[in-house]
């Protein structure tokens, strides 16, 4: 990090590490006790970090002056390390509790062990650590290749990833010490929220910039994606998180919202944390990586246009399909539906656009893993859209709500068509940033990519067949009218589910692993050459 | 990297201006843009595409058109089926009430001989009972109702509350120690946190007490004394129970909160007062009586045995 900063931009950076020190040590001292103090002094303790990281190379010589001719690419590999330790983290985590929920008796008697407080931690590490941190890596490279300038400043993106993983590390450890806003996905409290405010800005005005000094001037449909997945993702998380703290030196808060309106806000931001954040930023991974590594153009350019203001304007409606049968008015659950349908068309242009890119590139996708991974991803893209419109629907609802096929779906969706898309991007850009040919271990990407189809494949189709045969049993009536079978037998029904999706998400850890230890191979053993055609046409800021 | 991974190799091939280059494999032009290598086919918007468009627009159209869709400021537009989802839901209860009626009605009368006797009744009611039990009783006393710590076994002879089905219809009713104005109430005496046994007392007692549960002539122990002053009102002479009044009998080797000396002993120090939550509003009085009735057979071959 350090040797690819001027030493003015050191000093920026010195002054924003001791900031970042005093805002830990205030929050510590005001809260004093409870999870802001412990969050008080993790912010302090990396702040501290970053002083002695910065100041120990304060009078380091200057940077090289050919930097301005070249991408930055030091923060992507920052991200993608990060990328692959949250993996692990998260998945790790998320095999833990589905093998909890076949052996609930294996919990740990402490607290912070619990399932309640396990499962965010999941969700958070694979969503926000594993994807977020994929997605703010891989933009960081596509916007400046397919803008062909340099990023617009040195100090934003290091402030932008690591403001983030501060972000992430304060909402897993505030779960595990019991604190949370209850709310899915945007469990974190409000401190953590602001904070993630300020960084969320300012990787907006980072991107705005560096895409205005682009050298093409056509903007590239991926970086519309990026745009759309940044810009949305910060009105979702400012309006879902709105909220009173109880007290300024705590960690307590109430939403400002109340009853079916906060139902109806919370699941606006919900479905559109999954349009925005796992859809929208990962179409524009898919974009950028499907055409370089197949080496075939975009099939369709005005599909992609129309796919993109297609998803974008469908999306934004459909959060209340997640409360059909609910105290939300009926016209509201109508709306959620139908506009949930009218999604799948764009979104299926969208899987279309991408399969039929590959022709002309068959023979590559079954040689190369790399271009399987996204192959497989744009597959699973279609099929988890085409489901959920079709759960949206109100009937149909009414059989999957509350059950294990709306987890299945959710999994289809993450494992089948995010985790692919950011494995296929890993593989191309380690060894592209190592200045290297190929990954450490060629082999092990083929490895890794049947253990996570594989994975895969058996998480979704054991949840299927769970959700299937819950929705089913809650809804028996004997021929007197009374209930077939109580819940506890639904519940007992699950073990044999329960037991192959944790075998299957296990499968799917394990070549998530594999990559990991891959990835760091092959960051290892980096060359440090770069192509020549692979520089800005728009250098970086004079200095 | 590939060549085909190599932007740079086809670089020159699409900037701006003049000729666009054709794609060999499908023979569409290109757009003419150039973003570091990645291009892009000008292939026409598919037709396809846009009748899949048309047909979900119709769909939703006319889901708009029969079901309440749009607001109107106060008010909403209701759709030409004038559906109301709480009617809807409310009617689909009133029906399952019905198809239930012709057996659940009966046990709305506490006649609870006449309906033990009436087979065909019970036939049909009884699997009803048992899914009734799981979803609202398992949860503390285990899905065959053997109980565990703290929650009582429902399926051997001891009845703290009586085991007829009119007292455990009541105690279903009340719940123990509930939020129930009428509920059944029970609070053993903590001995030894409130003072009102010294620790040697309590150790005798813990002795006692054992002893009773293995059935041992304990009456001249050293103990006696103490529990005929201390806990006979309750328990019973002797340690025998059921005298319907919460407190279990402890000459047998059931236990409710463990029968180790040391489980004993935490009993007397810091005494003991059972949760059950009143049934009453969450379950009919038919559904109350039919449970009891279940409750009752639960463990009829175990009674049986227990009287013989």
């Amino acid at each position: 990090m350090t040797g690819t900063l001027s030493i003015s931009e050191r000093q920026v950076g010195l002054a924003l590490a001791v900031a970042l020190t005093l805002l830990g040590l205030v929050m510590a001292a005001a809260a004093r006790q409870g999870p802001m103090a412990v969050h008080g002094a993790i912010a302090a303790a990396l702040g501290l970090a970053l002083v002695f990281r910065l100041g120990g190379a304060l009078y380091d010589p200057e940077v090289p002056a050919g930097r301005r001719q070249r991408f930055y690419d030091a923060p992507t590999r920052f991200g993608i390390a990060l990328t692959v330790i949250w993996a692990i983290i998260g998945m790790g985590v998320g095999v833990w509790v589905a093998a909890l929920l076949y052996w609930p008796e294996a919990t740990p008697p402490w607290p912070w062990t619990s399932f309640g407080r396990l499962r965010p931690v999941h969700t958070t590490g694979v969503i926000f650590g594993f994807g977020g941190n994929a997605l703010i890596a891989t933009s960081f490279h596509v916007l400046q290749r397919t803008a062909r300038a340099r990023l617009a400043d040195s100090i934003s993106p290091w402030a932008v990833l690591i403001g983030f993983n501060l972000f992430c590390i304060w909402a897993v450890t505030g779960y595990l010490m019991g604190s949370t806003q209850s709310k899915e996905y945007a469990e974190a409290e409000w401190y953590a929220d602001l904070w993630l405010v300020v960084v969320w800005v300012t990787y907006f005005v980072l991107y705005m910039r560096t895409l205005a000094r682009r050298a093409e001037p056509h903007i590239y449909v991926a970086n519309w994606y990026y745009l759309a997945f940044i810009l949305v993702v910060a009105m979702l998380h400012i309006v879902n998180n709105l909220a009173l703290p109880v007290s300024l030196a705590g960690a307590r808060s109430f939403p400002i919202w109340a009853g079916v309106q906060d139902a109806m806000v919370q699941w606006w931001y919900g479905h559109n944390a999954v349009a925005f954040f796992l859809t929208a930023g990962f179409l524009g991974m898919l974009y950028y990586f499907l055409p370089v590594r197949s080496g075939r153009p975009i099939w369709s350019y005005r599909l992609s246009i129309v796919s993109f203001w297609g998803i974008v304007f469908f999306y934004i409606w459909v959060g209340s399909h997640h409360l059909h049968y609910t105290a939300l008015p009926y016209w509201v659950q109508t709306l959620g539906m139908t506009f949930s349908v009218m999604l799948l068309i764009p979104s299926w242009a969208s899987a279309g656009n991408a399969i039929a890119t590959l022709n002309g590139a068959w023979h590559k996708v079954r040689d190369d893993a790399t271009l399987r991974f996204m192959f497989v991803a744009a597959v699973f893209y279609g099929l988890s859209t085409f489901e959920g419109s079709f759960l949206a629907i109100r009937p149909v609802n009414s059989l999957s709500h509350y059950t294990d096929w709306t987890v299945g779906h959710v999994h289809s969706g993450t494992l089948g068509w995010v985790a692919m898309i950011i494995f296929g991007a890993i593989y191309t850009l380690a060894p592209q940033l190592s200045g290297r040919e190929t990954m450490a271990w060629p082999r092990a990407v083929e490895w890794h990519f049947w253990l996570a189809v594989t994975g895969a494949l058996i998480y979704v189709v054991a949840l299927w067949n769970a959700g299937i045969t819950q929705g089913l049993m809650w809804r028996s009536y004997d021929d007197n009218g009374a209930l077939s079978y109580s819940f506890l037998q639904s519940v007992m029904a699950m073990a044999p589910y329960y037991l192959m999706r944790t075998i299957g998400g296990a499968l799917f850890l394990s070549g998530a692993i594999l990559c990991a230890l891959n990835t760091r191979a092959t960051m290892r053993r980096a060359t440090g050459a770069v192509r020549a055609w692979d520089r800005p046409l728009v250098p970086g800021p004079a200095e | 990297m590939t060549d085909a991974t190599d932007p740079g190799r086809r670089h020159s091939a699409g900037h701006h201006g003049g000729d666009r280059p054709v794609d060999p494999v499908t023979g569409h032009e290109t757009t003419g843009h150039d973003w570091g290598g990645i291009t892009e086919l000008n292939t026409a918007f598919p037709r396809i595409v846009i009748w899949a468009l048309v047909l979900a627009f119709s769909y939703s159209v006319i889901a708009w058109i029969l079901l309440p869709a749009w607001p109107l400021g106060h008010d909403y537009t209701r759709g030409l089926l004038g559906l109301d989802q709480s009617e809807e839901a409310v009617r689909e209860y009133r029906e399952m009430e019905r198809a239930r009626a012709d057996w659940l009605a009966p046990f709305a009368s506490a006649e609870f001989a006449a309906l033990a006797s009436d087979a065909p009744l019970m036939a049909r009611a009884m699997p009803a009972a048992a899914r009734l039990f799981a979803d609202n009783c398992a949860a503390c006393h285990q899905a065959k109702g053997t109980g565990g710590p703290g929650f009582p076994n429902l399926v051997d002879a001891d009845w703290l509350w009586g085991g007829d089905p009119e007292e455990i219809a009541e105690t279903l009713r009340v719940g123990v120690n509930s939020t129930h104005p009428d509920t059944r109430v029970s609070q053993m005496l903590a001995f030894g946190r409130d003072g009102i046994l010294p620790a040697g007392d309590i150790e005798l007692l813990v002795d006692h007490v054992l002893a009773l549960s293995r059935g041992e002539d304990a009456a001249d122990g050293p103990g006696a004394e103490l529990f005929a002053e201390n806990c006979a009102a309750c328990h019973g002479e002797g340690g025998v129970g059921g005298l319907g009044i919460g407190a279990p009998a402890l000459n047998d080797g059931d236990w409710l909160y463990g029968g180790s000396p040391g489980q004993i002993r935490t009993t007397l120090r810091q005494g003991r007062q059972g949760v059950m939550p009143s049934w009453e509003g969450r379950l009919s009085p038919s559904e109350i009586n039919l449970l009891a009735l279940y409750v009752e057979r639960l463990g009829k071959g175990n009674r049986n045995e227990a009287r013989e």
